[in-house]
């Protein structure tokens, strides 16, 4: 088990001291950096489009936290983990306010679009770089995690997104759940960004199933990060 | 009843339950149609329980047989089966008897002008129990319908005594004015004989369950023939039945009823009591409403009423012989209890009752009304909404308002960015509305109707035997091993397998008990007032048990009794912390918000407040620092920008919010194969509002949330009244140590859940424990200490 100071959000991945954001970004000082996950813009729309009219305005809330994220951090890199936009479509469903904010953050910025399973190809004329998955230093960035390799070598310095993680524990009788960063100091898991993004159990086989030793939960707070290790989680 | 229907005009039968009512209700039509053949539905008959529907229908058709009347009556619910709801459509039946939900199905088909156009009369049975509700406001519109498609349709109405009669016939009125209707009073049964139980065991100072009398209402079974007992609770159900069985030397037949048990099995124990098999039933507001039961000859009421109708219409359970009073028994759990019973008795002898004022129409009912009118055909906004105003909850409903509804259905209602090209309702040329998609229609009709249910999961034995649901919430704080009674056992939590709780029989130990939603219904207002007059002058003939007495002496000796009209606050020191009483008497509702802005406040003022605890009577604070201007503290801007802020972050306008868009139809609880657990909404609508409130505060079904929460789960309406009553009239005592009266609520803590603490402090009090755990091995738990008087 990596650090376990439990309100600090300071995180180790492979040797690299890395910060986690309560807005669930997390950020690489040393490299003024911040990795996002699974932003899934425009996902309101998408499901108007099939009759269920809920409110079109998740894009420009995603958006509102990233860019409060980007100025309190002061990073001058991004790197979107995958699934940025909730389908193919997406793209051509934004409406312009919301399209000029994006450009101005990814012509201000060095910013690197990671392609998802939702958005496989993300488009190229919205400034930054398309890859699969990039490194730097000690690190790799890519959208899915993946399995270590049966009696082959382990995954190291893993930062990817892709579940959505989210954990739970009981307070007073009280189940408290909220999405969270998951590692083990080999890799790491983001929460997902995104304002109308759900979330998957970190007890879930698919993430569990990715740190056999166990893993610490970062859970995102109103206003504060909470760490707790897997054993006190429900 | 006849003459209403000679003269061709809406009638309202008021009369104590026992008094044949729903015959009544059905003579006319039955008269008029052995008189002359019909052609098509002539008399619809609504009633808010299946089963209900199903009693009338065996009731009624035994008479019409013996009478040799060539009448087809039939039941329509949700259980008739696909061929026969269909051949009802074709060839309606000349009576139907069905449920509010499924008047709005068939409402929501092409052909309703041709099953309803010949309809002469609909009869509303307990309509007190639909006015002023969610699926009251769906049935009237429902029935503005009805009147739109068949004008020279009649209403009758059925129901039990109420507090404002005015207001019921309004209600029922095609006109929306009481004018309309007809009034038709069933004559008085005999006065019923309602007695407090005096214990003889040591009357407890808090606790719900009436543990310490239940062997002396054990001896009252044993000595009648047929007993009801009712509580407030599911959890009080389940530990009453438990006593009851360990006392039941005799092996008397006792059964248990509440809403979270498997069908079948709640479906069994009635059809035993309808047979007579049954000594007693131990049952929830489960069985408030429904069939009856003449052989029913004592009604126990275990904890407080909370009002004086609802007591009344339990004990109206009893006897339904009008010439014989009705028997019941009141078991107050603790001492507050025995002056709210004592407040109950009073107003049943005084025949005053409580209810609330009438509130407007929901927006959210309003919507999917909007919907299954387009699912039906083509609409003009304007023929709709004066057919909507017809109906009483929304008589005074705004064009603007009707319009901003109408736009949430075509478009989703954003003023931001338009949904234009998603619309649900297309407009056509001549102003007509229409269904875009018959997918929307699918939709509709999947989810009608106004009852959200709480997201519950359902309790299964490892062997796959259901007995049962409990609530999520509930679930969500047992960790597994942990022990519960259900269903009359106890059980051990083994875990989660998909949505089932898994459990298995548990040999012994200390039972974790559910804790149920539902069923808590706060201290009437009505209620309140009697007991806050009681306790301004306890010795006016009240008959108050010694041991209540020489507790309001001690309460009067060490501070002072609460004044009827102003408001006392105590404060004193306790342990390292500073207490702070206010004895509002306003509901647990008002005072859980109440509990939340205090804290809020003295957070702010520095008094590092800790939590607070509320019941129905009063409400309790600590903190670290003692507040001294109460006039300050308890000022009514608390309701201005505090109440804002606190609606960000609170579940209960949360769960508020959930409900309105699962009725409105922004989220969907049922989707076309498969019903999406309640899981998945319930995420889905936190996610909703957070948004919606940053991005469109305005938004329709915000304002829907708000009007909702000012008179549900967090009662500010009531909160407002009393800050505005109290307001220069507050008494504030410092004492040196707590008070007697004080006593009770203190020793809920601990017991109840403690509120006033947002997400992060929570989840920091979780990881600090955590620390605790691992740093230290020294005692953590801190009992409740003995206290001292």
């Amino acid at each position: 088990m990596s650090e376990t100071l439990h309100k600090s959000g300071r995180l180790v991945v492979n040797g690299v001291e890395l910060q986690a954001d309560v807005s669930g970004a997390l950020v690489w000082p040393a490299r003024r950096l911040a990795v996002v996950a699974d932003l899934h813009f425009e996902k309101g729309t998408a499901f108007a489009a099939r009759g269920q009219l809920l409110p079109p305005y998740d894009t420009a809330a995603t958006l509102d936290k990233l860019e409060a994220a980007v100025a309190r951090r002061g990073v001058e890199r991004v790197i979107c983990l995958g699934d940025s936009f909730h389908d193919v479509g997406a793209v051509q469903r934004l409406d312009p306010a919301q399209a000029a904010r994006l450009k101005a953050l990814t012509a201000r910025l060095e910013w690197t679009w990671i392609a998802g399973n939702h958005d496989p190809t993300p488009p190229e004329d919205w400034g930054g770089t398309v890859a699969a998955e990039i490194t730097l230093g000690a690190l790799t960035f890519r959208h899915e995690a993946e399995p270590d390799a049966r009696g082959g070598p382990q995954v190291h310095g893993e930062i990817s997104g892709h579940f959505h993680p989210k954990a739970a524990v009981v307070v007073r009788g009280r189940r408290i759940t909220a999405p969270c960063f998951v590692t083990d100091g080999r890799r790491l898991i983001l929460p997902a960004f995104g304002a109308f993004t759900g979330g998957l159990s970190v007890l879930d086989p698919a993430i569990a199933g990715l740190f056999r030793k166990g893993f610490q939960a970062t859970m995102l707070g109103r206003n504060g990060l909470f760490a707790f290790p897997r054993q006190a989680l429900v | 009843m006849l003459a209403a229907a000679e003269a061709g005009v809406s009638a309202l039968l008021i009369a104590p339950t026992g008094g044949g009512k729903t015959l009544a209700g059905f003579l006319p039509s039955l008269v008029d149609l052995a008189g002359a053949p019909h052609e098509g539905l002539h008399t619809l008959y609504i009633s808010p329980l299946k089963a209900l529907a199903v009693d009338i229908h065996r009731n009624l058709t035994q008479p019409i047989e013996e009478m040799a009347l060539e009448i087809a009556c039939e039941t329509r619910t949700g259980d008739t089966p696909q061929s026969k709801r269909q051949r009802q459509r074709r060839r309606p039946p000349g009576i139907l008897m069905t449920t509010p939900e499924s008047l709005a199905l068939l409402l929501s088909y092409y052909d309703a002008p041709q099953v309803f156009g010949s309809l002469k009369c609909v009869v509303i049975d307990e309509l007190h129990a639909f006015a002023g509700t969610k699926r009251g406001d769906l049935l009237a519109l429902g029935l503005a319908r009805l009147q739109t498609l068949s004008p020279g349709l009649r209403r009758v109405g059925l129901s039990a005594t109420v507090h404002d009669p005015d207001w019921l016939a309004a209600w029922l009125s095609p006109t929306a004015e009481p004018s309309g209707v007809r009034r038709v009073l069933g004559r008085d049964g005999a006065e019923a004989e309602v007695e407090i139980l005096n214990t003889r065991e040591h009357l407890p100072w808090s606790g719900h369950m009436a543990v310490h009398a239940l062997a002396e209402v054990y001896q009252r079974i044993r000595r009648a023939g047929t007993t009801l007992v009712f509580v407030n609770t599911r959890a009080q159900a389940e530990i009453v039945f438990q006593e009851l069985w360990h006392l039941n030397d005799d092996g008397l037949p006792i059964a248990l009823h509440h809403g979270s048990l498997a069908v079948e099995q709640r479906r069994k124990v009635e059809a035993a009591m309808a047979a007579g098999k049954l000594r007693a039933v131990v049952a929830t507001s489960s069985l408030d409403l429904g069939i009856d039961w003449a052989a029913v000859d004592l009604v126990v009421q275990i904890g407080a009423p909370k009002g004086s109708a609802r007591l009344l219409q339990r004990i109206g359970r009893a006897n339904h012989r009008l010439d014989q009073p009705s028997r019941a028994l009141l078991v107050p759990a603790n001492r507050f209890e025995v002056l709210e019973c004592r407040a109950a008795l009073e107003a049943v002898k005084a025949k005053s009752l409580d209810g609330d004022a009438p509130r407007p129409g929901g927006l959210d009912v309003l919507s999917q009304h909007i919907l299954g009118s387009a699912c039906a055909g083509p609409f003009r906004a304007n023929d709709l909404y004066r057919e909507v105003i017809s109906a009483f909850p929304y008589k005074s409903l705004t064009h603007k308002d009707f319009d901003r509804t109408l736009d949430f259905v075509a478009t989703g209602g954003y003023a931001l960015k338009s949904y234009e090209r998603y619309r649900r309702l297309a407009l056509d040329k001549e102003g007509f509305y229409r269904v875009a998609h018959l997918a929307h229609v699918k939709r509709y009709r999947l989810n009608v109707g106004t009852i959200v249910e709480a997201p519950v999961l359902k309790v299964r034995l490892r062997n796959g035997r259901l007995l049962g649901e409990v609530e999520e919430y509930f679930v969500n704080g047992l960790l597994p091993g942990d022990s519960f009674i259900f269903a009359g056992q106890l059980l051990a939590f083994e875990g989660l397998r998909e949505n089932d709780v898994v459990v298995s029989r548990a040999a012994s130990g200390e039972p974790k008990v559910p804790v149920y939603a539902g069923g808590r219904l706060p201290l009437s207002t009505h209620l309140a007032e009697r007991v806050r007059d009681i306790l301004e002058h306890p010795e006016d003939g009240h008959d108050l048990p010694p041991a209540v007495a020489e507790w309001l002496r001690l309460q009067r000796w060490r501070s002072q009794l609460p004044p009827a009209d102003g408001l006392l606050i105590e404060t004193f020191p306790r342990g390292e912390k500073e207490f702070l009483v206010a004895y509002c008497f306003e509901g647990r509702n008002a005072h859980q918000t109440l509990g939340m802005l205090l804290t809020r406040r003295m957070e702010r003022a520095g008094l590092s407040p800790l939590g607070f605890v509320a019941t129905d009577y009063v409400i309790a604070v600590w903190s670290l620092k003692s507040p001294t201007d109460m006039d300050a503290l308890f000022a009514e801007d608390m309701l201005g920008d505090d109440l804002e802020e606190w609606m960000a972050e609170s579940s209960m306008l949360r769960r508020t919010f959930r409900n309105v868009a699962v009725i409105a139809g922004l989220i969907e609880a049922r989707t076309a194969g498969q019903e999406k657990s309640g899981r998945q909404v319930t995420f889905n609508a936190d996610l909703i509002y957070d948004v919606l409130r940053k991005h469109e505060p305005d938004h329709i079904l915000l304002q829907a949330t708000r009007a909702d929460a000012a008179g549900g789960l967090t009662d500010i309406g009531r909160l407002g009244d009393m800050l505005r009553r109290v307001k220069g009239r507050i008494r504030h005592r410092r004492l040196d140590r707590i008070s007697p009266l004080a006593v009770p609520v203190l020793l809920e803590i601990g017991k109840e859940q403690v509120y006033g603490s947002g997400l992060d402090a929570l989840l920091d009090e979780g990881a600090q424990a955590l620390i605790e755990e691992a740093t230290a091995g020294m005692e953590i738990g801190r009992g409740q200490a003995e206290l001292p008087l």
